[in-house]
């Protein structure tokens, strides 16, 4: 029988399938009439193009169209729930928007004489003094880029102040349930990197952690509330265990969100923790960016921040730009310019507009939207670890023991219900993880209809319809890509099809 | 199989003469789904007892494999490099990682034998 929802186009309703935009139009057609240009002599020489330049040809609604199309495509926080864990994709508030478009404040040039943008240095002060006091550390490096650039700036300035008091050391410790950013970075820095097993508590191994721990370690990277989602109980005892033993407490910030407001990182004994602006204060994330990813710092390690930062002297505001006019042992720079500004402006607005009390129910309400999710569904779905748990629920892929059904093939059938996929197969420390974060913004009304899907769909997997589940997403544009066969021989850009030679 | 020994880090290793054959298991591979990439050491390269030797990536993680046991690189399976679903396909066969000449025979009485492995394997089911 035919597909009783075939149409002649190969269009389903108000979704449209096109071609790419190269296999459109031709490329004698523009969407601008303009002058042909003057002759000039070539001044290219070797480099000159040899050939067209193969742009694709199209009226200017026929590029509208196609950009529509594709936005169409995209699945957003906008759109929907979007519970992808360990990425906090909370709302963007459109206040930040509006403030970052202000024309003193969008127009600006990184350029710029220092006097004529005393505002911007105020701000990127301001936005600095919220974050200091959010963590309780007494300075901070605003130029890192994202994250995981924070993360290199940290153990840079760990690497700075360990080497300038003649005690460079060889190895850094990471639990195993952390981000893969984590021993990344580390090797990246020149560290060897040293995992550190959980406990069946879903926590760093006190025991295996303090073996490890000797006058060689440089740093113990860790996150908290971590990776499963659990906050790290014993962190005072990790923090003194770490600074007994000469080293320095690196904490990922990543999970911030859950203790925003309620925990000062810098009480924890933490030395460095980089704050992904994009995650817990708002900012546009995941391919709306750009991240942004502040490193808050000790006392200890307050000295070797990396240039530029911002002073405030008698004559106002003042960029310190330059190693040799610093006071301090800044190991150096580590981004042109002056970090992401747009992202200063769009978290200073949150922060500011929120205030120290909201911020506070931020992570209030983000915890509790988690753990009513798993209060829903601890008796559907099986945890990974017994609960309560913090911004963030980990289940495993027990609960479809038996049925033939992976945490792949469920995580599909969730994108036909209308929802983003969690976070799945991470942390690496459970089998078949399903990482789920809500956030605060989203409604009850949301997470019961997400609760009722995950319910019926655990029903039907149990039930034995196996292949419901092996052949989704059925509804979206595309179904199940062949992602084993995009890892192994990737096709990068497009390319005109061959001339077939005997048409010649 | 009476001269394989395993770790419980699910590598393989098989005893040729002075000559340890060294792989993934089955429940290895089959925990990490399609094998996408394998980056296996320079023949010649000196590997350390427990010290990584090799990296794995799969649709679902990037992993390290630790040698087994210490020695000198003598062999690396080059098919991988084109085709690393041989890992999925036989990973006790075809999907070798690489050759390493034993430096201590005695190393291997800390591996596992095929049933204590299997016996590890059924609890983890």
């Amino acid at each position: 029988m035919s597909d009783p929802r075939a149409t002649t186009t190969g269009n389903r309703g108000l979704q449209i399938e096109e071609p790419l935009i190269f296999e459109q139009g031709s490329p004698d057609k523009t969407a601008v009439d303009l002058p042909e240009p003057p002759s000039t002599k070539d001044r290219l020489g070797g480099v000159r193009r040899s050939g067209p330049i193969g742009l694709p040809g199209l009226s200017e609604p026929e590029v509208v169209r196609h950009y529509l199309r594709l936005s169409q495509k995209n699945f957003s926080i906008d759109h929907g729930f979007y519970p992808l864990g360990s990425c906090t994709m909370k709302h963007n508030p459109r206040l930040n928007e509006k403030l970052a478009r202000l024309p003193g404040i969008g127009d600006l040039h990184p350029l710029q004489p220092t006097a004529t943008v005393q505002g911007a240095l105020a701000l990127i002060d301001a936005c600095a003094h919220w974050l200091k006091a959010l963590t309780g550390m007494p300075a901070v490096a605003m130029s890192p880029a994202a994250g995981a650039h924070g993360e290199s700036v940290g153990l840079m300035t760990i690497r700075a102040a360990l080497e300038d008091r003649g005690d460079a050391r060889k190895r850094v410790l990471v639990p195993d349930s952390a981000h893969g950013t984590n021993p990344a970075t580390a090797h990246a820095c020149g560290y060897a990197v040293e995992g550190i097993p959980a406990d069946d508590r879903g926590r760093v191994d006190l025991a295996a952690f303090r073996e490890k721990l000797d006058a060689d370690v440089a740093a113990i990277m860790l996150t908290n509330p971590n990776t499963c989602g659990l906050f790290e109980n014993d962190i005072l005892d990790i923090a003194a265990a770490v600074h007994d033993a000469g080293a320095f407490f690196y904490c990922d910030g990543a999970n911030l969100n859950a203790i925003v407001g309620r925990v000062r990182p810098g009480d924890l004994g933490v030395d460095c923790m980089h704050i992904n602006l994009h995650k817990t204060f708002s900012t546009p994330h995941g391919g709306g960016g750009p991240g942004s990813g502040p490193v808050v710092l000790s006392e200890a390690l307050a000295p070797y921040a990396p240039v530029p930062y911002v002073v405030q002297g008698p004559d106002g505001f003042e960029l310190i730009e330059d190693p040799a006019r610093s006071d301090a042992k800044p190991f150096g720079r580590i981004k042109g310019f002056h970090g992401q500004f747009g992202m200063f402006v769009r978290a200073l607005g949150y922060m500011m507009s929120m205030g120290s009390d909201g911020l506070r129910q931020v992570s209030g309400d983000a915890v509790l939207n988690a753990n009513y999710l798993l209060a829903c569904l601890r008796d559907t779905v099986t945890l990974a670890f017994e609960g309560p748990c913090m911004h963030e629920v980990l289940f495993d892929e027990g609960f479809l023991k038996e049925t033939g059904v992976t945490t792949l093939d469920f995580a599909k059938a969730l994108i036909d219900e209308g929802f983003h996929p969690m976070t799945v197969y991470f942390p690496l420390v459970v089998h078949g993880a399903m990482l789920v974060e809500p956030t605060e913004t989203e409604t009850k009304a949301t997470l019961d209809t997400f609760v009722e899907t995950m319910k019926a769909l655990t029903a039907r997997a149990r039930a034995g319809d196996v292949e419901y589940f092996q052949e989704a997403p059925r509804l979206t544009p595309r179904r199940r890509l062949d992602e084993t066969m995009a890892a192994r021989n990737p096709i990068l850009r497009w390319r005109p099809p061959a001339v077939d030679k005997a048409a010649e | 199989m009476a001269n394989v020994r395993f770790t419980s880090d699910h590598e393989w290793v098989r005893i040729e003469g002075d000559i340890g054959v060294v792989g993934i298991t089955e429940y290895a591979q089959e925990q990490l789904g399609d094998i996408v990439f394998v980056e296996l050491p320079e023949v010649g390269a000196q590997l350390e007892k427990g010290a990584e030797a090799a990296v794995i990536e799969s649709v679902k993680a990037a992993s390290e494999i630790n040698a087994p046991v210490s020695g000198e690189v003598v062999a690396v399976n080059e098919g991988l490099a084109d085709d690393p679903g041989k890992v999925n396909a036989d990973a006790m066969g075809e999907g070798w990682f690489f050759k390493v000449r034993l430096a201590d025979p005695q190393e291997l009485e800390d591996l596992m034998k095929p049933a204590a492995y299997k016996e590890l394997v059924a609890g983890l089911k």
